[in-house]
Formats: structure tokens, sequence, C-alpha cells
């Protein structure tokens, strides 16, 4: 009886209803979690797993010897690679594609790369104009890493105690 | 100056009025457009700000120009007309929505004497222009030839035919406080001040009004019509560009409307609430009437969209039973000239 009696009240009261507008009236007033994109961005973190890149060794070396553990590892199969013996004796690749509309952006061939050749920068804001662009040669992901090497370089120091 | 003023003398008597009433409407409707233009940004801004977001702020300064880019974008986009649609109906459906929604504003007095036609069954014929509008969810639902239009159709239609009647109801209320059908007469019978206001003697009339009022407009959390969700956008699925454009600009009319009404009817119009300290004036109608707006928006972001079968529940076990009964404690009220509502 007391029960029906409260139910009765507390609907032709609107008391439910008024609790949760005062909610959304008191959320009205907060500060706004907006981040305004281009002018501002979130903070990246050094794991971040965006475009990739090949790095180089100090002496200008290509770290990639060709051990395709990258290629094995890559579950949306989209690196090729090929190799050949270069005239020193050492190991090279002759081509080292990722097709970027098949790559996940996993990060395991960062993970199995053993001499930290293969790298995904925190470049996150690019984009294609014609066919063919989603292919990155080996020639395009060296540049890459030339271009970033310092912040690649620091990413992974930053990353270094967790390795 | 002279010679516009004789080309006017020269012209027809009917031509004149014509032309007359012509400007008047513009004189409302442009106003009103704007308003609704800006009502969507006011809507998008205020959930926004109430989910803790900014709303849309790029174009032009603190985004005040979205509305008009909306505009053109809905201006520029192709009419899609499905294969199987019926074409004329298809096309007439929102004009259908669009005109009643317009056209009920004929009635609305801004003060004393703004009125575009002052008759005497005002508050029947905005019942009626009002009920007309379901006429074009409805056809719009059929013509489409599509599932979820013709689902949204029905849901809307069963909806609006049950909170008209206890939107009717609760306008009855008012008519028996009132004693007129005309507009401006039930404002005038409420002057003297905060304490003449209806909305205290009618006051659970005026929540089954407001509550039928958000039904009747298809809002949240009556949105069931549209029920993005679960119908994806109900009747106007198969509409585009300008045909979605004129169905979104009725909504917003009409909400404006109950808006407005809601602030004639119970809450004195442009009557001031302390007329000792501050004369009346239509500016107390605006703004009485940007309050009732607000809360469509308040209500769209504080609740979830009820169940189809609950809103039958509401309307007709909830809303329809209590209009009666506070008629007739209202009628006894009368039969004794209680307060200085009844008298």
């Amino acid at each position: 009886m007391f029960a029906k009696i409260h139910y009765y009240l507390k609907s032709f009261l609107f008391l439910e209803l008024l609790k949760g507008m005062s909610v959304t009236g008191r959320y009205f007033f907060r500060k706004k979690f907006t981040v305004q994109y281009p002018e501002e961005k979130t903070p990246i973190s050094p794991r971040f797993r965006g475009l990739h890149a090949l790095r180089r060794y100090a002496n200008g070396e290509e770290r990639c010897i060709a051990c395709k553990l990258c290629e094995a590892v890559c579950p949306a199969l989209a690196i090729t690679i090929e190799s050949e013996q270069r005239a020193d004796g050492t190991r090279r690749t002759t081509r080292y594609d990722i097709d970027l509309f098949k790559c996940i952006y996993c990060g395991f061939c960062e993970e199995a790369c053993p001499v930290d050749s293969i790298v995904e920068t925190n470049i996150f804001e690019y984009h294609f104009e014609n066919r063919g662009e989603n292919i990155m040669t080996k020639e395009k992901l060296l540049e890459i890493g030339d271009r970033y090497e310092a912040q690649l370089a620091a990413d992974r120091s930053a990353d270094a105690p967790y390795r | 100056m002279d010679f516009l003023v004789s080309i006017w003398e020269w012209l027809h008597e009917y031509v004149q009025y014509t032309i007359y009433s012509g400007v008047k409407a513009l004189a409302i409707l442009l106003p009103l457009f704007i308003v609704v233009a800006y009502y969507t940004l006011a809507e998008r801004k205020v959930i926004g700000y109430m989910q803790i977001r900014k709303g849309p702020n790029r174009v032009g300064p603190k985004g005040l120009f979205q509305p008009f880019a909306d505009m053109f974008k809905l201006m520029f986009k192709e009419i899609i007309i499905p294969t199987n649609s019926n074409r004329y109906l298809f096309i007439i459906a929102p004009v259908i929505t669009f005109a009643p929604a317009m056209a009920a504003w004929a009635v609305i007095p801004f003060n004393d004497t703004l009125v575009f036609s002052n008759i005497n069954a005002g508050l029947l014929y905005i019942l009626a222009m009002t009920s007309v509008g379901v006429y074009g969810v409805i056809i719009a639902g059929w013509a489409s030839n599509s599932k979820y239009a013709l689902l949204g159709a029905m849901r809307s239609a069963a909806q609006i035919v049950a909170y008209e009647i206890a939107m009717g109801f609760a306008l009855v209320g008012v008519l028996m406080v009132g004693g007129s059908l005309n507009l401006g007469d039930i404002v005038n019978k409420q002057a003297g001040g905060l304490e003449h206001w209806f909305f205290i003697p009618l006051l659970p009339l005026f929540f089954v009004y407001l509550i039928s009022g958000v039904a009747e407009t298809n809002r949240a959390p009556f949105d069931v019509a549209e029920g993005e969700s679960e119908i994806v956008a109900g009747f106007h699925v198969e509409y585009s560009g300008m045909t979605f454009a004129v169905f979104f600009l009725a909504e917003y009319a009409n909400m404006i409307l109950i808006a407005m009404l809601c602030a004639l009817l119970f809450f004195g119009g442009w009557l001031s609430p302390i007329p000792e300290l501050v004369g009346d004036g239509t500016g107390w109608l605006f703004g009485k009437t940007a309050v009732f707006m607000l809360l469509f928006l308040w209500f769209r972001a504080t609740f979830p969209r009820y169940r189809y079968d609950q809103i039958m529940r509401l309307g007709w076990k909830v809303l329809l039973p209590v209009t009666i009964f506070w008629l007739a404690v209202e009628g006894v009220a009368v039969y004794f000239k209680i307060g200085p509502w009844f008298d």
C-alpha cells in the first residue's frame, strides 16, 4: 500500500525526471573536454603505431638484413621482401614493400625486427592522392626513416626501460 | 514616393488586401525561419554542452554561421526519388507537413494588437492545423515505399492520435478558465500578475500539454517515429536535400509553436509577472517562449527514448485520465468561482 503511494508520488511529481535534468543541467556548465583537433592535439605515446619507416645506423648503413621475420609475422600479409647478396657479401633487401591498405598497424613487424630496422612512427596524418601510393617502397620507407630519425631514436630510448 | 503611392491607390481593393496580407505573412515567417535556423544551432550547442562538448564552432565566429552552411548544403544536394515510390505523393508530403506548421502562426498574437488574423476560433484553428501535419508524415512514409519509412509513419500516426486527445482535453481546461477560443482573449483573461496566470489552477493540464506537445512534435523522448537507432530515420529515410530540410523546418517550427502556446495559454503570454514593476510587452512572450524552447532541448539531452508501448500507455492510461480528472475538479472550481481565476 505504502509502496504504491510512494510509486505514484514519485512518478507524478517527476522526481526522477527532475533528477536526470539536474544532472544534464549541471554538466551544461562543466568545463568542456573538446580538443580542437588541428590546432590542439592530444599527447602521443612513444609506442604510437603510425606510418612505417626503415631506419639506418649512425654510419648511414641501412639496418635491414632481409631476415624476413617481419614478413613472416605480418598477420595481414602486407609486407613483401626480396633479397640478394650485396657486393660486400652482406644480405640486403632489393625490395621492401608495405601495402598500407592491407596493414592493420599491429606493430608486430616492429616487435619481430632483431635490428630495430622496421619501425612505426607517430605520423598519423597522411593521405594518398593516386593509385599505387598506398605501396610504401624501400626508398620511401628509408626516406621517412632519415627524416624522422631524431624523433624515432627519442621514442625508442624513452620506451627502452620497458622493453 | 508619390508615384508608388499612386500605383498603390490605383490597385484594386482586393489586390491591395492580398499584397498587404502577403507582407504581413512575410513579416511573421521570415523571422520564424531565422529563429528555426538558429534553433537548430542552439540545439546542437546545448546538447553538446550538456555532453561536455563544445558543439559546432567552426563556421563563422563561434559557429554562428553553421545554420547557413547546413542550409546551403541541403539546398545543393540532390533530391533522390526512390524508383518504386509514388512520385507525386513523395514530393507533396513535405509540403503537407510544412504548410500547416506555418499556417498555424496566423492566429498567434504577439501582443494586444499585433496578430495576423484575430479570429474567434483561434485555438480550434491551431488544433486543426497541427493535426493536419501528421498527414504529411503518414503520406511520406507511405509514398517512400520503404519498410522503415512505413513503420515510422505508422508509429507516428498512432502516437499523434493518442496525444492529440490528451492535448485537446488539456486545452479544454484552458477554455473553461479563459472562456474564449480567441488566443488574445485567453491571454487578457490572465492579466493582473503572476498569480492570475493559468498555470496555477491548471498545473496538471500544463504538464500534460507540455508532454503531449513534445510527443506531437515527435521530439525526444517520444521520437519513435524517427527512432534513429531502431528504424534509421523513420518516415523520412528516403528524403534528401531540400525535401528533408522542409520536414526539418516544419518540426522545428512546430516546436516553437508549442513553446509559444505554452507561454500564451498557461504563462500569460506578453503579460508581465509583476505589472506594478515592469510593463507588459512582446519581449515577455519571446522570453517565456525561449524558456520552453530550451526545455525541448534539455529533454532531448536528458531522457532516453520511450519504448513504443510505453508511449501508448502513457498517452492513454496516464495523461488522458489525469486531464479528465482535472477537468472535473476544474468544473467544480468554476461552479464555486474559486480564486482569482474562475470569477
